[in-house]
């Protein structure tokens, strides 16, 4: 059996060092082509008409006059009469023109009727008697969620736990599954029981799910020596890619689909557009080569992708882009949904915390979401937890890097620091006191802990609250921690050594700005002991070996694991054909800085080159995979603790926080390529002082739209909002035995919880909810200075 | 009274109504409300001064971008990122909030950092354009461009054309600038990624490297 294993530290000519990005040069030069660069002869630009109302009926739609504007090809109803759009912005009529600014016109003179109906944007703490138990769907109820792209999991079990109000007729299942409904849907609709509509109910936005609880939280409160109570929360905010979401789409003949799309998930795509345009995903070209962030938000082909699909086919093939303007970036494509709780922490004196009790409420768009997990990585014994989730007319949230984690990091890591605060402990020794409940990675906690607080000069630095002040400026720390799983996802390529010993490797994964280029290339280098970039490396289409997509910290794991696999495969094919020439069992050989020698002799040997052309006249390619049980070990795991400490400055006059410092401490296994992960843990800090101080998609009650759906009023972090950062990535003993494991995710859970207590910790009072604006932290100030209440 | 500014403004205003366009407002503010085309003329008087109006309708423009001349055809409401993109195919300026927010479209105009989503077309003509693409010399990087290859400074990348020039811009206006000098050049300049870390890596080695 091969030997599938990570190569040891003394053994590793790549893997664990410093390798720089290899698609960095292409990107500083400007040479790294993005599907909104993609530029094809004849392309035809795609605008869509979007509902400038949160919630309407559509009553008609007239194309008329756009359709006869000269250089208009092509005009597709996205959404028909009769349907309900159910957030501003929501995709309508899509229409493509020769140029962009014709198809702006075109847009325009698009006449669509709706009938506006009652919306809800706001996601406030639910009217007491508000919330009422979630119901059986109606066939409206159904089409709305479809309409409006309800994660089909949701849809599922909405479904099975509530049922329908309505009698199946064969024909709906037919027309659901005619609209792209997906079978698991279908299937679910079909076993849905059927409960008689009541009359004259009215469904309540406010969805209550039943109480969970653990333990005996009566008794915790019974037997409690300090209760601890506080309110916390983080807002909807965007993802706000750079570049936008999109594609452009072509019908080379009548059969056969390509596209270009940004995306996080090039294998899934095909599949995904199969159905709504009625061929087969065979049929399907996905192509992507550099694509521009994606967060979590960029998995699914949009509506507005199959659109552009439509608009291509009605004008003959040519080639139609969609990519969204920033508005609509902001508006409909991505969000991450928000999360609040009022929450009752028990603890003995000594800060062993013995309780937990939260009202938690929150809302992820149409659906309304669910609860963030917590309490937080510590598994507080004795618990009752509530939760509301508040279905509302903004656009449908999606994931956001390490999807529920950064709120339920805000709602768990400040609720400990308060009641630190009301103990006069130290945060770091509450935390420590506390570590039991962290389960298995309470060692890596522990020991990350004492690293942070020594590149912090924790115990140098730390005072209890609003004791560091000097004329308006309040000086403060604070401290979080977070977990993640990101075990490897399934991938797979083919690996191709060519006699002349060059390397190339297929794989229809994507590089989302994290270094999976890298990755393999490092890995398929160190394995064969040549240099980085004599890996040929081919990703981001559907020509490939299909590779999941990049989410959830799931890439390096299934890439590295895949790539390792086939490239020792490949190199042990190598060594069977070389083996005679250097008079040695195959098993006796090494790859060794391009050559091919014996390990125990090593005078032995011949170059790369000469050992593949042994191979003869035709190349070996080699399938690797992940997972293959086939071929142990595994060679990724999961579950990553992180440690997470702030240092800000609050000017109680101006109400102005900025960030001093930040240290990262962070363990992921066995890091590839140590360069490019901890620039990732750098980049996750500055999103999370980003989220942290400023992010919050703003909604108008009246309206129901988006007040800040620009760059300006968006406000995302720049460069003058970057302290001094301090990554410290957890290796060696302990850590890379685990395999590798993902790190997209882990680091941006707890820049909002460590920067809140730091401000607490400066200011001497919680700022209940994220963005830490001037107005909130004046207005905490004020009632803590007994000035009334506080704003939110 | 024909060029009255006052007549004007009526069919603006109604477009205002409905919702006014980047680009349209990018047309009134750079011809101002005194554009009326006046039959045997291109010339307008706008608040006391002669104007030149263009259009509507594709005119021929004239620019010079990396030192080559394009003669092209468009709308004098086409901007210089959507003339460099959409009929060059030169993209290393990326359009991301296209209204002067970001700095990813960031060019050289005349040596200065501009964004180029608020440039019109025929405001470029006459003036030296310079995109990210001309940075390198041959196969040799700029030392800009090697020293956030260095500091790992993209990680998407989509913003990095934009941190690039406006990099050099930055320098080129100061040489002797110092790292906060440089960092507050590129305060018009966002990543969402985050890697403004490396960027400050990066200005740190070109600062000294000036010394």
């Amino acid at each position: 059996m091969p030997d599938y294993n990570w190569p040891d530290a003394e053994h590793r000519t790549l893997i664990g060092k410093r390798v720089t990005r290899v698609d960095s040069r292409v990107k500083v030069s400007g040479q790294a082509k993005y599907t909104y660069d993609y530029r094809a002869p004849n392309m035809l630009f795609g605008k869509v008409v979007r509902s400038p109302y949160a919630k309407a009926k559509i009553v008609s739609i007239d194309t008329s006059a756009a359709e006869k504007l000269p250089g208009v090809k092509a005009v597709d109803i996205i959404q028909k009469p009769g349907t309900t759009v159910q957030w501003a912005g929501d995709d309508v009529v899509a229409v493509a023109a020769v140029d962009e600014s014709t198809a702006e016109d075109a847009a325009r003179l698009i006449k669509i009727q709706y009938r506006p109906m009652p919306h809800l944007v706001s996601d406030a703490e639910p009217p007491a008697g508000a919330a009422e138990s979630a119901g059986p769907m109606s066939g409206d109820e159904i089409n709305d969620a479809i309409n409006n792209q309800m994660p089909d999991m949701q849809l599922i079990e909405y479904l099975r736990q509530y049922g329908v109000s309505f009698e199946l007729d064969p024909g709906d299942i037919q027309e659901w599954r005619g609209e792209g409904v997906s079978e698991p849907v279908l299937d679910a609709i079909r076993k849905a029981k059927y409960h008689p509509a009541k009359s004259g109910v009215i469904h309540s936005a406010y969805k209550k799910a039943a109480a969970q609880t653990m333990g005996d939280p009566d008794r915790a409160f019974a037997e409690a020596e300090v209760v601890c109570e506080g309110l916390y929360g983080a807002p909807v905010i965007a993802h706000c890619c750079l570049e936008a979401h999109g594609s452009t789409s072509e019908w080379p003949d009548k059969d056969h689909l390509f596209t270009h799309i940004s995306t996080q998930g090039v294998s899934g795509i095909a599949g995904q557009m199969a159905e709504p345009l009625e061929i087969p995903a065979a049929n399907i070209r996905v192509h992507q080569d550099h694509m521009g962030g994606g967060f979590g938000s960029k998995f699914a082909a949009d509506r507005w992708d199959v659109a552009a699909a439509r608009l291509s086919r009605k004008a003959g093939g040519k080639p139609v882009r969609i990519m969204l303007e920033r508005d609509a970036e902001l508006e409909v494509a991505g969000a991450r949904p928000s999360a609040y709780a009022r929450v009752k922490l028990t603890a003995k004196k000594d800060g062993t915390v013995t309780g937990w009790q939260s009202q938690s409420w929150g809302t992820g768009g149409p659906g309304g979401g669910g609860m963030p997990p917590i309490p937080y990585v510590f598994g507080v014994p004795n618990q009752r937890k509530e939760h509301t989730a508040i279905c509302t007319n903004i656009g449908p949230s999606r994931a956001w890097r390490a999807p529920n984690h950064p709120q339920a990091a805000v709602i768990t890591m400040c609720a400990f620091d308060d009641l630190a605060a009301r103990l006069n402990l130290d945060p770091l020794d509450l935390w420590l006191k506390n570590l039991d409940m962290t389960g298995r990675r309470r060692e890596t906690y522990r020991e990350e802990l004492g690293i942070a607080a020594d590149l912090m000069g924790w115990k140098a630095n730390w005072q209890p609250r609003s004791q560091n002040v000097a004329g308006s400026t309040a000086r403060g720390l604070g401290l979080s921690i977070h977990t993640w799983g990101g075990r490897g996802h399934e991938s797979n390529c083919d690996l191709t050594i060519h006699p002349d010993g060059s390397v190339e490797i297929k794989m229809a994964t994507q590089d989302i700005g994290t270094g999976t280029r890298t990755t393999i290339q490092i890995v398929a280098a160190d394995t064969l002991g040549l240099p980085v970039e004599a890996i040929h490396l081919h990703i981001g289409d559907t020509l490939y070996p299909p590779s999941d997509a990049s989410g959830g910290s799931s890439t390096p794991g299934g890439v590295s694991s895949s790539t390792r696999r086939a490239a020792v495969d490949a190199r042990d094919a190598v060594f069977a054909k070389a083996a005679r020439a250097l008079n040695a069992q195959p098993s006796e050989l090494e790859c060794f800085n391009g050559t091919v020698r014996v390990k125990s002799d090593p005078g032995r040997s011949m170059t790369w080159q000469q050992a593949c052309a042994k191979l003869g006249a035709k190349p070996i390619t080699i399938r690797g995979k992940n997972p293959d049980s086939s071929k142990p070990p595994d060679l990724t795991s999961s579950g990553v603790g992180g440690v997470q400490m702030a240092d800000v400055e609050v000017d109680i006059e101006t109400g102005i926080v900025q960030v001093k410092k930040m240290v990262a401490v962070q363990d992921c296994g066995l890091i590839i390529d140590l360069k490019t992960a901890e620039s990732s843990v750098y980049g996750a800090l500055a999103m999370g002082i980003s989220y942290a101080l400023f992010e919050e998609k703003v909604l108008d009650q009246a309206t129901g739209r988006m007040l800040n759906a620009n760059m300006e009023s968006y406000r995302l972090a720049g460069l003058n909002d970057i302290p001094e950062l301090v990554v410290h990535m957890m290796t060696g003993k302990g850590y890379d035995e685990r395999g590798v494991i993902g790190l997209g995710e882990p680091p941006v859970v707890s820049p909002g919880a460590a920067i809140s207590n730091a401000v607490a910790n400066a200011i001497g009072v919680r700022v209940p909810f994220l963005p830490l604006t001037p107005d909130r932290v004046l207005a905490a100030l004020e009632q803590k200075n007994g000035g009334g209440k506080a704003g939110a | 009274m024909k060029d009255d500014p006052r007549e004007n403004d009526k069919p603006k205003r109604r477009k205002l109504r409905v919702g006014v366009s980047r680009r349209d407002f990018l047309k009134i503010t750079s011809i101002s409300a005194a554009a009326v085309p006046v039959l045997g003329t291109k010339v307008v008087r706008a608040a006391g001064e002669p104007v030149k109006v263009y259009g509507p309708g594709k005119i021929p423009v004239e620019l010079t971008i990396n030192g080559a001349q394009h003669n092209l055809q468009l709308e004098p409401r086409v901007t210089l990122l959507d003339a460099l993109r959409d009929q060059l195919g030169i993209t290393g300026a990326k359009r991301v909030c296209d209204r002067g927010e970001c700095g990813a479209c960031t060019v050289l105009l005349d040596g200065k950092a501009v964004y180029a989503c608020s440039v019109l077309a025929i405001e470029a003509q006459g003036k030296p354009v310079a995109t990210v693409e001309s940075f390198m010399q041959g196969e040799d990087l700029h030392p800009i461009q090697q020293a956030m290859i260095d500091n790992d400074a993209s990680q998407c990348g989509f913003c990095t054309p934009g941190f690039v020039v406006a990099l050099k811009a930055g320098l080129y206006k100061n040489p002797n600038a110092s790292p906060e000098e440089i960092q507050h050049a590129l305060s018009g300049n966002l990543c969402r990624c985050g890697t403004y870390h490396g960027t400050q890596m990066a200005i740190a080695q070109m600062t000294q490297r000036k010394g």
